[in-house]
C-alpha cells in the first residue's frame, strides 16, 4: 500500500479493463516520475471524451455529433448494411477499404448464459432500417465465435424476406498461415465456404 | 511438472486481457477446470475454436496456483458448430451448460459429465425436439445431483401413487394428506411426459402434446430453480415452439 493519493491513482487505473494491480502500479509511477507526461493533455481529453463522445442515432457507432461520420457520408451506399457487434469492429472493417455500404451496430453478441438475449441488442433499429426497402442487402459480420454464430442464425432467421440478400462473412484460413496447423474447425469451414476458381 | 491431461466439455469462456480467455470446463476424470487459454481470441490461435463453448476436447493442463494452463486441446466432439445453427438448439445447449457449471464443483463428476456430452451430442444430431431435450437433461442432471423428483410415489410418505398434487419444495407429488393447502394439480399427462423426461422414455415424451410440454416445462424450471437456489439466467431465453419463454 502506498500513502494516499498515490494509491487513490493505483486504484482507479486498476478498475479500467485488461489494467492489473501491477499495469496500474506501473502506470502511475510513469504519470507520478516522468516531468515530461503531460497530465493535463490527458484529463483534458479523458473529459472531453465523455462530454462529446455518443452514440450515432442511425447506426450505433461512436460519435460526436448526433449520426457519425459514416452515416453522414453521401458517397456510402445506402443499399448495403454490415452488421457489426462492436464500435471497434467497423474500424475492422474500414481499414480494409473493401466496404463502401453503412454500418449497424448492435452492441454486442446473443449470449443467453451471460443474460444476454436479443432484446439487449440493438436488433429492433435494425429491422427498422430496412423497412422502407432502400436496403438490399445484409452482410452480418458478427464474431466467428459460437455467440457471434448464434447472432448471425437469429439475424438470418429474422430478416429473410423478398428483395433482400442476408449474406454472412466467409471464415476459413488465415492469411499468412500454414494449412497443417489449421484446426479442423476452420478447416471444414473453409471447404463448405471453399469458391470456383475462374479458368 | 504439475501436467495432466483430461476429456471435458467447454462449458463457457471469460475474456481475459488482449488475446487470451478463462474457459470453464466440466471434466471427465477432475470435475470443472478453470483454465487459460493463451492467445485464443487471435485469427492465427491453433487451438482457439476447439476451446467454444459445447466443444469436447481431449486437453492437457499444466496447473497452476489459482488457475491452469491450456497447453494442448484435441477435438473429440465438435458439437458447437450443429447446435449453433438452429437457435432452439443453442438457447437450450447455453441452459444445460450453465446448469452443469451450477451442479458441479472440482471433484469427480463423470456421472454429470457423460449426461451432458450425450444432451450436447443429442441437440448437434437433432434427435429429438430442443425442448425436450433440456428438459430431460434438467431432470437427470438434478437427479444425478441427489435432487431426484418423484412422479408416482409420493415424495413424502412413499404412498403407492398415483398423486395429483406436485410441491416443488417437498421432491415431486405428495398424497392428498400432506399436501400443503393450495398445492398446484397435475393431470396423469403431465405426470406421464414428466416420468418419461427423467427415464429417457422418448417415444412416450415426443407423443406429448404442447400444452402437456409446456406444463411440464413450466414445472421443471421451477423444480431446477428451487433446487440451485438462484435462478438460471439462460432459462428466460431458451426458445421453445411458438417463441421464448
Amino acid at each position: 500500500m502506498y500513502e494516499g493519493i498515490v494509491q487513490e491513482l493505483i486504484d482507479e487505473l486498476g478498475r479500467l479493463p485488461g489494467i492489473g494491480p501491477k499495469s496500474a502500479q506501473r502506470i502511475a509511477f510513469h504519470i507520478v516520475q516522468t516531468q515530461s507526461f503531460d497530465v493535463t493533455r490527458l484529463a483534458d481529453i479523458l473529459r472531453e471524451v465523455r462530454d462529446k463522445v455518443r452514440f450515432c442515432s442511425i447506426c450505433g457507432n461512436v460519435s460526436e455529433q448526433e449520426t457519425c461520420s459514416i452515416c453522414r457520408d453521401p458517397r456510402r451506399s445506402p443499399a448495403t448494411i454490415c452488421v457489426v457487434e462492436e464500435a471497434k469492429d467497423v474500424v475492422a472493417i474500414e481499414r480494409t477499404r473493401e466496404f463502401r455500404g453503412l454500418y449497424h451496430v448492435l452492441g454486442g453478441a446473443i449470449s443467453p448464459i451471460d443474460g444476454i438475449g436479443p432484446d439487449d441488442l440493438r436488433i429492433r433499429e435494425l429491422v427498422q432500417r430496412l423497412a422502407d426497402g432502400t436496403v438490399t442487402e445484409v452482410i452480418i459480420a458478427t464474431d466467428p465465435n459460437l455467440e457471434g454464430e448464434a447472432t448471425a442464425t437469429y439475424l438470418t432467421r429474422l430478416l429473410v424476406q423478398p428483395g433482400l440478400r442476408v449474406t454472412r462473412l466467409a471464415s476459413g484460413l488465415p492469411v499468412g498461415g500454414d494449412l497443417e496447423y489449421a484446426d479442423e474447425v476452420t478447416l471444414g469451414r473453409a471447404f463448405e465456404g471453399r469458391r470456383l476458381v475462374e479458368s | 511438472m504439475p501436467l495432466y491431461r483430461d476429456e471435458a466439455v467447454v462449458l463457457r469462456t471469460h475474456k481475459l486481457g488482449e488475446a487470451d480467455r478463462i474457459v470453464t470446463l466440466l471434466s471427465r476424470e477432475h470435475g470443472k477446470i478453470r483454465a487459460v487459454a493463451k492467445g485464443v481470441r487471435r485469427t492465427s490461435s491453433r487451438f482457439g475454436a476447439r476451446l467454444e463453448p459445447f466443444m469436447v476436447v481431449d486437453a492437457q493442463f499444466y496447473e497452476g496456483r489459482s488457475l491452469d494452463i491450456v497447453q494442448q486441446a484435441e477435438t473429440l466432439g465438435a458439437y458447437g458448430g450443429d447446435i449453433v445453427g438452429d437457435y432452439a438448439s443453442y438457447t437450450a445447449a447455453n441452459a444445460m451448460v450453465e446448469t452443469a457449471d451450477r451442479l458441479t464443483d472440482d471433484g469427480n463428476s463423470l456421472q454429470q459429465y457423460l449426461l451432458l456430452v450425450g444432451a450436447l451430442r443429442s441437440l448437434a444430431r437433432r434427435e429429438h425436439p430442443a425442448g425436450l431435450t433440456l428438459d430431460s437433461y434438467l431432470l437427470r442432471s438434478l437427479a444425478i445431483a441427489g435432487w431426484a423428483p418423484s412422479f408416482g410415489d409420493c415424495a413424502v410418505t412413499g404412498a403407492p401413487g398415483p398423486h395429483s398434487a406436485f410441491v416443488v419444495q417437498l421432491g415431486g407429488v405428495v398424497a392428498d394428506a400432506v399436501a400443503p393447502p393450495g398445492s398446484p394439480r397435475l393431470d396423469a399427462a403431465t405426470l406421464a411426459l414428466l416420468g418419461a423426461l427423467l427415464s429417457g422414455d422418448w417415444p412416450v415424451a415426443e407423443a406429448a402434446d404442447e400444452r402437456t410440454r409446456s406444463q411440464a416445462t413450466g414445472v421443471i424450471a421451477a423444480y431446477a430453480q428451487f433446487h440451485l437456489e438462484r435462478g438460471l439466467r439462460s432459462l428466460e431465453h431458451v426458445e421453445r415452439a411458438g417463441g421464448p419463454r
